[in-house]
């Protein structure tokens, strides 16, 4: 009933779209596979109108049709729901629904919209309150909304990105439930994953894309993922790291009982308590939004704790700004890249040196060394391989990937600087020509590093993460303390030793990484406990 | 001895409502124009050089309402430059909206000193122009301290069907909600078809009409006439009244009583004599905006209720990965 | 054939477009004011010819620049530090004021209890101190409450002028006079160098000089920089950013202050009417325009001082209002804000066979570089059509 024929688009630099041909029929689930920058999102951004395609054509129904809008996709009763939800927080689900509808009246009647949100939420299974203001409702329930307002739209396909990302797995079912029912009202369904395991949960076929050509269509059920992840990277993917057996020691992270709000004023952890030893990493899973964000900032100092306690190498910080986690060992890889971890109108150099810059080589007596800052930028660049056109070149002008090498740059640096700098690897021997580190403020000598790193990987290519999960395995290596929160199990089960898994602010468990599978993951992950 | 506090306190109203009309008015534009997620500093700009164009026409026209209009298209020009910067050029907004008031506030001294007669020298300061004289609505207005209402001029009964509408119109009606939307998540807005760029640009000049329309009360009802400080920082407040309204066309009534009746009582005060230095008095108005300020910032930290329209003085651009 | 006009995301801060575009602004501003003056029936080039002539062609003239671009440097320089931290300090004009109230209120009532040779300095100082303070109390109120600063920065200057106008026609009124205090005590004049220009103006290019130098060597000054930028990512590096607000916030005030106080040591002499005329405002301008760097700043002081003084002349000989010059300044900054955009993107221009001519999909400019929310950094992104 759809058809993309021959679809190009270029970007400056990159072929995102090359000559795409997809096929959508009616009634089925299409998943389109492939991994970061592919052309995925690009080729549905087409699709729904967000982007001109420089060549090929879409055929709805036979009949060419320009799709210049997202207001044109809709009247052709196509619709997306994004990975970054498309709702206003502050209206009802129903204002919501009916946003920018052209046939709305003057003066809408919300209640008939309302009723007619009920009958449609229980036909599909969608359960959510009309009324109910959005920021009330969780993540799994806002995205029912945004399904919901497609339907009642009249979309006939329904493109969905990454839905999985955002749910637990027992919420993955019940959209699997959806996507049947879908099947059953006649609507098809396209949506966009990087997961085999969705693939063959939820699609009748699959397509894989890999950069920016089709590699493959097939039956969902006359392939198997070895085979798709092959398609997908276009050489065997090695589903596990080699890694040395840990050799863990002292603990350099206790939180006992640790207590703290979020943004809004409500509990995000409830009496937390975990430990994270020299030379090992553990790994925190668990669904984003359940207090993930909240943990990496008590522990680096940027959010306030409101009962319990911190320890970080032996000293107690439960009042800590981030300048004294920073000197007390404590390197963190954010969340946010753009938002918190980088200035973007600054240079790669600035960037590089925003955590060295207090003490000596590069700063003295609240003066900096301009000449020295270059000399460093230098060698991080080169020992990361940050691509940048020069090391004055401003950091928003980076892809993701190489912002994302600059701060794991930055903050590795200094995870060799805490305690003994003897044991580091590469690094220390070219900063040694640059100056040695001598500060009387910074960490003393029996401090280690410890590294808190958030979604590293996010967004990344596989290269890159490759890079980055193997600088991980360095740090604990040299015995350094990890603590990594990832929304990926198989990086999860890969690179840590154990893996706590945290569920509305409380931790469900912990498991060794060997021992751990997915489905006792999964169940705690969604708050059962079967112990 | 209650008829005197009654007299007392109609009068102080009736004044209340004359110097509260034209920040009503610059309050319910400016609201609208941050609803849909442009910050507008420019308001004392637009309001002086509505007023100053306002007279203008008046006085040479022989008509008030061509120079309400002619005040109200002044505000919108200056409006429509602003929504240009920070929408299509998608300049800094606080930057825009001060460039605006400085603009708008050398060229209403401009024309001052040019539009005048040339009996005198040009200058259109100390003219008398025809202006809108207060109407006495025969036997409501005789009522004690409700009375007050109905001793207005026409421009300020018309406030009195906008209110109601503007608050109407933004809370109950598609296009408000469109409005709303846009300016609590551009990006949803977008993507649910509602033109984001025609619905600033239509709001940030709406608002500059309304604050050109205040400021023509200033120069055909209020003062009236015109000279160079007419508007006393109004502009400013008007800023501050829209947070105190917390967005809401409904409320912009109480901050702008508030302020109206600072000026009452300055007036009262010195008219009847007081050993307070005029400096002292006069500086009220602002010492309580900046009061009204802290407060409000204050109760929106405890509460998260104030409701600022969350894409607020962000210029917006459609996403691309 | 048609030409299709479409914005492209630069990958590189373009050097030719940082320079061009604010004196590309520039040129448009003298543009508009042309048109301007021709609506009020004056001939444009004979208009600026004298502005220009009354200004520069003259060694009075000249002086006379001098001597306005002393408080509009310092303030300018005041307000840029203030806005590099995005900090909208308009408060520049009551800090001048108060910081000249403290100046005339030293040299005047002091003399009786120090010693002649101490009044200047202590007089100099108070200044700094009086608009160190002025501009204190909002940075204190956005650092602990996080009360927005455009309002109270400037509800304040209307505060200080008020209280100054109190001072000058009540309180400190010199007998014989309608308005405006006695002389200051000549022990406390900043000597004059040129014709009315005051010693004022090394204070204004030292602290120029100093700025630059602390933007780029000291600790501080990257450190604002970072607030400035991204307050969120200060944070996170451990950067105190309600410390450094308040005391940048005390610094750019002093400056100002600092302008008010070398304005009645050097040129009034006296606490006056027009002590200030819109300096405090002007400066906004003259830090936007100089891209918030104070060297530029020293620049286009002299340049709108040199607006400034033309307007004044020109209203002498051709009769034309004073205000000329103040709505030609207050012109400048509209178009180098419509410029800003060619700073981030650049114009491509080309000719596209018809039928591809339709709307746009996303019309104008792509992903920006300016709100920091999800905005992945492109790889250079180019609108279709």
């Amino acid at each position: 009933m759809l058809r993309m024929r021959g679809i190009t688009k270029r970007f400056p630099g990159v072929v995102a779209n090359d000559h795409v041909d997809l096929d959508l029929y009616q009634g089925e689930v299409l998943a389109l596979l492939g991994e970061n920058g592919a052309g995925k999102s690009t080729l549905m951004n087409i699709l729904v109108g967000l982007y001109r395609p420089d060549a090929g054509e879409i055929l709805v129904r036979d009949e060419r049709v320009e799709i210049h809008s997202p207001r044109d996709a809709a009247e052709l009763g196509v619709g997306m729901v994004h990975q970054n939800f498309m709702l206003v927080p502050t209206m009802t689900v129903a204002q919501n629904v009916v946003l920018g509808l052209a046939d709305l009246p003057l003066v809408p009647k919300l209640s008939e919209v309302e009723e007619r949100l009920r009958v449609l939420s229980a036909r599909y299974g969608l359960k959510v309150d009309p009324q109910a203001y959005i920021w009330q409702l969780s993540v799994g329930e806002q995205q029912r909304v945004e399904i919901l307002k497609l339907i009642y739209r009249g979309a006939g396909v329904l493109i969905l990105d990454e839905p999985t990302a955002v749910l637990t797995p027992q919420e993955a079912d019940e959209l699997g439930h959806m996507l049947e029912v879908m099947q059953v009202e006649g609507k098809s369904t396209i949506f966009i994953t990087h997961k085999m395991n969705e693939v063959v949960a939820f699609s009748d076929r699959v397509c894989v894309l890999r950069q920016g050509k089709v590699v493959a269509t097939k039956q969902t059920t006359g392939t198997t993922p070895r085979e798709l992840a092959r398609l997908m990277v276009g050489r065997e993917v090695l589903f596990r790291i080699e890694k040395k057996p840990a050799t863990p020691g002292d603990p350099v992270l206790v939180l006992r009982d640790i207590h703290a709000l979020n943004d809004k004023g409500l509990p995000a952890l409830r009496g937390v308590s975990l430990t994270v030893h020299e030379g090992e990493v553990l790994g925190i899973a668990g669904v984003a939004g359940n207090g993930q964000h909240e943990l990496a900032e008590i522990v680096t100092g940027i959010r306030p704790i409101k009962q319990g306690e911190l320890w970080i190498n032996r000293r107690e910080l439960t009042d800590c700004t981030p300048l004294d986690a920073i000197r007390s060992g404590v390197s963190h890889i954010p969340a946010d890249r753009m938002g918190m971890g980088s200035v973007g109108g600054m240079a790669v150099a600035d960037n590089l040196a925003m955590k060295a810059y207090r003490d000596p080589p590069l700063g003295q007596r609240g003066l900096l060394n301009r000449t020295r800052i270059q000399d460093f930028a230098r060698v991080m660049i080169e020992a990361f391989q940050i691509a940048t056109p020069t090391p004055q070149t401003l950091v928003k002008f980076l892809s993701g990937g190489n912002i994302q090498k600059t701060i794991l740059a930055r903050e590795i640096e200094r995870l060799e600087t805490v305690g003994q700098p003897e044991a580091a690897p590469s690094l220390t021997s070219e900063r040694r020509q640059i100056g040695r580190r001598r500060s009387r403020r910074h960490a003393a000598d029996d401090c280690v590093g410890l590294l808190v790193a958030a979604y590293p990987s996010r967004g990344l290519d596989v290269g890159a993460t490759e890079a980055v999960r193997k600088r991980i395995l360095e740090q604990r290596d040299a015995q350094r303390a990890v603590l990594l929160i990832s929304e990926d199990l198989d990086e999860l089960r890969s690179v840590a030793d154990r893996i706590a898994v945290l569920y509305e602010g409380r931790i469900m468990g912990i498991v060794s990484a060997d021992a751990a599978d997915i489905e006792t993951l999964g169940l705690m992950m969604a708050g059962i406990d079967e112990a | 001895m209650i008829v005197a506090l009654a007299s007392l306190l109609t009068s102080i109203l009736t004044i209340t409502l004359r110097a509260g009309a034209s920040l009503i008015y610059a309050t319910i534009g400016e609201i609208y124009t941050e609803r849909s997620g442009i910050l507008n500093l420019g308001v004392e700009g637009m309001m002086l050089s509505g007023a100053v164009t306002g007279f203008a026409t008046a006085y040479y026209t022989g008509s008030v309402w061509l120079g309400v209009l002619a005040a109200m298209m002044m505000g919108a020009l200056l409006a429509l430059i602003h929504a240009f910067l920070t929408v299509t050029m998608r300049a800094n907004q606080v930057v825009s909206g001060l460039s605006i008031t400085l603009f708008g506030t050398g060229l209403a001294s401009f024309l001052g000193e040019r539009l005048g007669p040339a009996s005198n020298n040009y200058n259109l300061v100390g003219m008398v122009g025809p202006r809108f004289s207060p109407m006495e609505i025969a036997g409501l207005s005789q009522v004690p301290i409700l009375g007050a209402f109905f001793r207005q001029d026409l421009l300020t009964y018309f406030l009195y069907g906008l209110v109601p509408l503007a608050w109407f119109f933004l809370y109950k009606t598609r296009p408000g909600l469109n409005l709303r939307a846009v300016g609590e998540s551009p990006q949803t807005a977008d993507a649910m078809g509602v033109d984001v760029t025609k619905t600033r640009y239509l709001y940030t000049v709406f608002g500059g009409l309304l604050a050109g329309l205040g400021g023509a009360h200033l120069s055909l009802a209020y003062a009236p006439g015109w000279s160079e400080n007419i508007t006393g920082g109004r502009g400013w407040i008007v800023i501050a009244l829209v947070i105190f309204a917390m967005w809401n066309p409904a409320r912009a009534v109480l901050g702008a009583v508030l302020f109206g009746g600072i000026n009452a009582v300055q007036f009262r005060l010195q008219a009847g004599g007081t050993t307070i230095p005029s400096a002292y008095l006069n500086m009220l108005p602002y010492v309580m905006t900046i009061l009204v300020l802290v407060l409000m910032t204050w109760w929106e930290a405890l509460s998260h209720r104030i409701g600022a329209p969350a894409a607020l003085g962000q210029p917006y651009m459609r996403e691309e990965k | 054939m048609k030409l299709s006009v479409s914005f492209r995301k630069r990958e590189s801060v373009s050097r030719r477009a940082t320079l061009l575009v604010p004196l590309a602004s520039f040129a448009v501003s003298l543009l508009f004011g042309a048109v301007l003056l021709l609506l009020s029936g004056a001939n444009p080039f004979v208009t600026y010819a004298a502005m220009f002539r009354g200004a520069f062609g003259s060694g009075h003239g000249l002086s006379e620049v001098l001597v306005k671009s002393i408080p509009l440097m310092l303030t300018g320089l005041g307000v840029a530090l203030a806005f590099r931290m995005r900090f909208w300090n308009i408060g520049a004009e009551g800090q001048l004021t108060l910081g000249a109230v403290a100046a005339a209120g030293v040299a005047l009532y002091w003399s009786q209890h120090l010693p002649a040779w101490t009044i200047l300095p202590l007089a100099i100082l108070a200044g700094c101190v009086a608009g160190a303070l002025w501009a204190g109390v909002p940075a204190v109120l956005k650092a602990t409450l996080n009360v927005d600063e455009t309002l109270t920065t400037l509800m304040l200057n209307y505060v200080a002028v008020l209280y100054s106008e109190h001072l000058y026609y009540v309180v400190w009124r010199a007998p014989g006079y309608n308005s405006g205090t006695e002389r200051i005590p000549e022990y406390a004049w900043l000597p004059r160098i040129a014709g009315r220009a005051h010693a004022g103006i090394f204070f204004g290019l030292a602290l120029a000089l100093l700025l630059w130098a602390v933007f780029r060597y000291t600790r501080w000054g990257f450190e604002l920089k970072i607030i400035g930028q991204n307050p969120t990512a200060a944070r996170y590096l451990g950067i105190s950013i309600a410390r450094n607000i308040v005391v940048a916030l005390l610094v750019s005030g002093a400056i100002s202050g600092l302008a008010g106080a070398v304005e009645v040591l050097g040129l009034a002499r006296r606490l006056q009417q027009g002590i200030s005329v819109g300096y405090g405002y002007t400066a906004i301008i003259i830090a936007w325009m100089a891209q918030l760097n104070p060297i530029g700043v020293v620049f286009v002081a002299f340049l709108m001082a040199g607006l400034l003084v033309g307007g004044d002349q020109i209203q002498m000989r051709m009769r034309l209002p004073a205000s000329v010059g103040v709505v030609l300044q207050g012109m400048l900054l509209i178009p180098l804000l419509a410029g800003s955009l060619f700073r981030d993107y650049a114009l491509d221009l080309r000719k596209v066979p018809d039928g591809k001519g339709d709307a746009p999909a996303d019309g104008r400019a792509p992903a920006d570089g300016r709100a920091p929310e999800d905005r992945r950094a492109p790889e250079g992104r180019q609108a279709s059509e």
